[in-house]
Formats: C-alpha cells, sequence, structure tokens
C-alpha cells in the first residue's frame, strides 16, 4: 500500500473512531468534556512514561484511560460541592492537570519524543513511517492503535447500545430499571480517554475534539434516530477525513488542521441547509407560517362579523387595514393568497366566506 | 376489613439534602390494589419519597420494603413514570423506541429487544390511543401525547406497582381522563399505583387513598377517613382558601372539572 493511501486509510479510521463515541457526548451535553479529556490525557502519558521509561510501552494508553476518568471524576466532584458550575468546572481541572504535564515534559523529558506541539496538533503525515509488524503484516502503528480502538468502540457501543441510549434519555429509569448510568458513563469516559489517546499522535489533542464533536453535531440536524445518527456522524467523519487529506495536499498544508476544517465546512452547510433543521428551512416555514396565520386571522375576522349589522362595512377589503391594523400592501397580499386558496370570494370589494373557509377556521380555532 | 397485603412498606424514613431534611420520620403502609395521591405543597418531598422508595436517593435513616424485600430484589415488579419534564425530548428517537425502553428492564444487560417487545409496546399504545405516532419523533409530540408515551412505556413494564409523578401535569382534558381511566383499569388488575398529584379538587374523584406529605407524614390512609379539611390545613398551613369546597365532608364530584388543560 502507498504511503498516501496509507495516511487516507489512518485518517478516516481516526475519524470514525472519534465520532462514535462523540455522539453520545453530544447528545449528553458533554462537548467540552472531551476537550479536557483530550488535554489530559497528556499527563497520564508523562507519568506512565517515567514509570516505565518507554514511550510506545502499551501502559501508556493505561495511564492516560486512568488520567481521563480522573479528570471526568474531579470535574464531578468539584461541580458536587455546588460550588462551581460544571463548566466552570472543566475550566478549573484541565488546565491544572494539562500544565503540569507540561512542566513535567520541559523539565525532565526534554529530547524525549514528547514535544508540547506534536501534542497540540499531530502530524498525520509522519504517521506512516512509524511501523509494526501485526500478524505478519506491515503496517504503520497508529493504524494499528487506532484501528484496534475503533474496533473497541464498535464493541463498546455495540453491546451497550440500548442500555447507552437508556441511561442517555431517562437516567433515572435506567437506574429503576438496574442499568447504572454512573457505571455506563465512566464506561463512556474512559472510552473517550482512550479514542483521545490514540488519535493524539495522528492529530493532536485540539483536533480531536473536532472530530469527536462536529460530525455527530452535523448528524444530529440530519436525524431523527440514533442508530442513524451514529452511521451518519462516521461517515461524516470519514468524508470529512478524505476530503481534509487532498485540501492539505492542495494547499500543502497540515492534514489534521484541514481535516478538522472540513469538518467545520460541512458542518455549516448543514448547518445552514438541512431539510428541517437548517436554518434556511427554518426561516422558509416561519414564513410560511406567517402567511398561513394571517390567511386564518382573516377568515375569523370574516366568520365573526359576517351576521353582524356592520357586516358590509367590516368584510370589505380596503377596511382590513382599519380593523386589523395591517398595511396596505399586506393586507392585499394576504387576500389574494386566501382566494387562491379558496378560502374567500370578493364581490365588489367585500369578502365573503366559503365553506373551506369556514372549515379553515373551525381548525384553526380547535387548535 | 379483611387483612390485605402491603406493597409498599416505609418505616422511618429520613432524607436530607446537607443539613436540610426533606423527609422526616416518614411511615407508610400501602395497601396492595389501590389507587394512592400523593399530595402536598411545593417542596413538601413528594417526588423525593418516589425516588427513594426506587432507590435513586439514598436515605439518612430508615427501611423500605417492596412486598417485604428490598427495592433492589424487587425491581422488575415495579414501573416507574418520571415527570415529563425530567427528559431531552429533543433526543433522536420516536415514540415506539421510547416504549420499547420499558421492556429493557426484563431483557437485562446486552440483550437487544425483539418483535415480542416490539408487539407488547404496540399493544401498549393502543391502550393510550397513541398506536398512530409509533414512529412520530418524539419532539413532535404535545405535552399530552407526551405523558401518554411514558404511560405506555410503564404499562410494558408489566409490573405490580406503578409510581407516576405528576401524569396530569400540563396535559389536555382528553388526555387526563384517558389517564385516569388507565389507572382505574390497573387498579381493577389488582396493581398498585401511586401518583404525586397536584389538584385537590380531583382527589376524591380519582383516588380511593390519599397521603398527605409536608416534610412529616401528616396522614395517609383512605380518602373518605383521613381527606379531610383538617389534614389540608395541617399540610398547607393556612394557605388554601377552597379547602371546605374540597375536602371530602362537603365534596360533591359531579361538579368537579379537571383543572388542567392546553399542552
Amino acid at each position: 500500500m502507498s504511503v498516501q493511501l496509507e495516511v487516507q486509510l489512518i485518517a478516516v479510521v481516526v475519524a470514525v473512531a472519534c465520532a462514535l463515541p462523540g455522539v453520545f457526548l453530544v447528545l449528553r451535553g458533554m462537548a467540552m468534556m472531551s476537550d479536557a479529556i483530550s488535554h489530559t490525557v497528556l499527563l497520564g502519558i508523562v507519568l506512565a512514561f517515567f514509570l516505565v521509561g518507554d514511550l510506545d510501552s502499551p501502559l501508556l494508553i493505561v495511564g492516560a484511560a486512568l488520567m481521563g476518568v480522573l479528570t471526568v471524576t474531579l470535574v464531578e466532584l468539584l461541580n458536587q460541592t455546588q460550588l462551581v458550575k460544571q463548566d466552570a468546572a472543566i475550566g478549573l481541572v484541565f488546565p491544572a492537570l494539562f500544565s503540569v504535564a507540561v512542566i513535567l515534559i520541559s523539565r525532565f523529558a526534554r529530547g524525549v519524543h514528547l514535544d508540547v506541539d506534536a501534542v497540540l496538533l499531530g502530524e498525520l503525515a509522519f504517521a506512516p513511517f512509524d511501523r509494526v509488524q501485526f500478524w505478519g503484516l506491515d503496517v504503520p502503528i497508529a493504524l494499528a492503535v487506532m484501528g484496534g480502538i475503533l474496533v473497541l468502540n464498535g464493541l463498546f457501543i455495540g453491546l451497550f447500545y440500548k442500555e447507552l441510549k437508556l441511561a442517555t434519555f431517562d437516567p433515572a429509569l435506567a437506574a429503576a430499571l438496574g442499568f447504572s448510568p454512573v457505571l455506563l458513563h465512566y464506561g463512556l469516559m474512559t472510552l473517550v480517554s482512550v479514542t483521545a489517546v490514540g488519535a493524539f499522535d495522528a492529530v493532536g489533542s485540539v483536533l480531536v475534539v473536532a472530530l469527536m464533536i462536529t460530525p455527530p453535531a452535523t448528524a444530529y440536524l440530519l436525524t431523527n434516530r440514533l442508530s442513524h445518527m451514529l452511521g451518519l456522524s462516521a461517515v461524516i467523519g470519514a468524508g470529512s477525513a478524505l476530503a481534509g487529506y487532498w485540501l492539505a495536499r492542495l494547499l500543502d498544508a497540515n492534514i489534521a488542521g484541514s481535516m478538522a476544517t472540513m469538518t467545520g465546512a460541512i458542518f455549516l452547510v448543514t448547518f445552514l441547509l438541512a431539510p428541517e433543521r437548517g436554518i434556511v428551512a427554518i426561516l422558509r416555514r416561519r414564513q410560511r407560517q406567517r402567511w398561513e396565520f394571517a390567511q386564518a386571522a382573516l377568515t375569523i375576522h370574516l366568520l365573526h362579523h359576517e351576521d353582524s349589522p356592520q357586516a358590509d362595512e367590516e368584510c370589505r377589503v380596503d377596511h382590513l387595514g382599519e380593523h386589523l391594523r395591517w398595511q396596505r400592501p399586506f393586507a392585499d397580499e394576504v387576500v389574494r393568497l386566501a382566494r387562491r386558496h379558496g378560502l374567500v370570494t370578493q364581490d365588489n370589494g367585500r369578502l365573503y366566506l366559503t365553506d373551506k373557509g369556514r372549515q379553515t377556521v373551525q381548525d384553526a380555532i380547535v387548535r | 376489613m379483611t387483612e390485605r397485603r402491603f406493597a409498599i412498606e416505609v418505616e422511618d424514613l429520613t432524607l436530607a439534602y446537607q443539613d436540610k431534611p426533606v423527609l422526616w420520620d416518614i411511615d407508610l403502609h400501602v395497601p396492595e390494589g389501590i389507587l394512592m395521591a400523593i399530595v402536598g405543597p411545593n417542596g413538601a418531598g413528594k417526588t423525593t419519597l418516589i425516588k427513594t422508595i426506587l432507590g435513586l436517593l439514598k436515605p439518612a435513616a430508615g427501611r423500605i420494603t417492596i412486598y417485604g424485600k428490598p427495592f433492589v430484589a424487587q425491581r422488575k415488579l415495579v414501573a416507574y413514570v418520571p415527570q415529563r419534564g425530567s427528559v431531552d425530548w429533543d433526543f433522536p428517537t420516536n415514540v415506539l423506541d421510547v416504549v420499547m425502553m420499558g421492556r429493557y428492564g426484563r431483557l437485562g444487560w446486552v440483550k437487544w429487544p425483539g418483535r415480542e417487545d416490539r408487539e407488547l409496546a404496540m399493544e401498549a399504545l393502543r391502550k393510550v390511543g397513541m398506536a398512530n405516532f409509533a414512529h412520530r419523533q418524539i419532539s413532535q409530540l404535545s405535552g399530552g401525547q407526551q405523558q401518554r408515551t411514558f404511560l405506555a412505556r410503564a404499562l410494558v413494564q408489566d409490573a405490580q406497582i406503578y409510581f407516576m409523578d405528576e401524569p396530569f401535569q400540563g396535559v389536555d382534558a382528553t388526555t387526563e381522563r384517558a389517564i385516569i381511566q388507565l389507572l382505574k383499569e390497573l387498579r381493577a388488575a389488582g396493581k398498585t399505583v401511586v401518583v404525586v398529584h397536584h389538584d385537590l379538587q380531583t382527589v376524591s374523584e380519582y383516588f380511593d387513598w390519599v397521603t398527605l406529605l409536608n416534610v412529616r407524614r401528616i396522614a395517609s390512609g383512605p380518602v373518605s377517613q383521613v381527606f379531610t379539611e383538617e389534614n389540608l390545613r395541617l399540610t398547607y398551613g393556612g394557605k388554601v382558601a377552597f379547602l371546605s369546597k374540597t375536602a371530602v365532608s362537603q365534596s360533591t364530584p359531579d361538579t368537579l372539572q379537571p383543572a388542567s388543560s392546553g399542552g
């Protein structure tokens, strides 16, 4: 396999592995927790490195995962004191742990391949040069690690899909039925930590957040089903990875940065143009509702006054402005629409309700 | 009165948030097969009491049993309908899926719901008049429809005891009637139903048993015996001017109206 293909494959695997747990982070309103975890795992890596003295040891991932869980625990403990709110608790815990890691690296680990730039940004282009023999196959370490993490994430979410769904939607019922929401919560956070560490080398800790949060946030605008949201997030993540890779080649820029940019671009387009929840769709719906409401108001007005002595006066087109406080052009447009929809007929400037118009009034009042 | 089994027994239950007591030494003996309202002013601990019985909150003292055993051993006998506002109705799922969640307790860990669970869920949706909404996205439901969905979810749990936290909150009159009809059917089938209730006007019409709660248990028993002006005054303080119309002695059920509408 060529280096280019390998880089793209790693990018796709990283993106999908991040997107899957990201779906639950987004639905639980915990997006910023991923930001915290992706930074504090660095301390876990550093401490584990001091302990084993080997940068390639799998124990580094264990240390990172423990630190991720510790981060979540500390944030929740702080939050429970009710002296700090959750966002502030995240803002307190993660810089504290991260800065300790930065100091430790700069003081004791200089010269080791653990520099802060690589941690923040990562460099996907170099990933294929660190290789490992795996079942007789010669593969990049990043691909083997992230492939393993992808399988782990897929297994966890596949096995505990219904439990995660219930604990996310209705934690109280989950607890009452005996599915410990706390256990699931920490399981998920462990997964997020492990994923963050794995994705670290490839894309760096800042962009892990983009890959975890943006594809699920995009998918959320496009579907009404959790299973589809998982699938779509994976597809959007993979698409952003490939598009980002080619954008980076085109611009001769950092691949991870381009990938994150693509997730943002896809989100922006979806945010604007999503069929039901996009901004454009919402504005058009509001506009339509405004005209529909005005027509309903017109029919109700006509019904109220059609039998009154002043009916001929009240129901004249040129008096609508006076009675309903509508500007003349607006009133004319409403009358035009109402006539086109067969709700009213006009005779010599006097408006009459049709049967369909009466039905509209009924519907509007009942609603 | 013949000896009845107690579905729920609570003894000397005390629960505090830090040093602020929310429930003080509650004793409660709920016989099987009754429809019971828990009433009391805001902050009286009504929801807290239910949540404590369900093991969601840890009491400072006291003993709780469901048919003579701790809740943990009796989970499958208990169904729970939380307050409608306690969940995110924008969650990406549909009505049928939410109802199926009621089956998860029977399924246990890892196992996926199957065709039988689906059929039971549809059956429950038919019972609450929501069969046509099975595939409706839950964010598109009205308040009454959300409540019916929750009710259907409790029905598929096929429990012996049903706890419901303000099922009539913000639902339309039709839904209120449909819910009370269902609760009466549950009682007729020998189930025990415990409802946190806000509307004193409807207590005598809907329920046969009532617990008056304000941090302490003021009274608990058959509506005809304990839903008295005296007890209501003890529960609500002097703030209830309409008491004389509501309390048992002068109650005239045929003039009572469903209180809330809208949704």
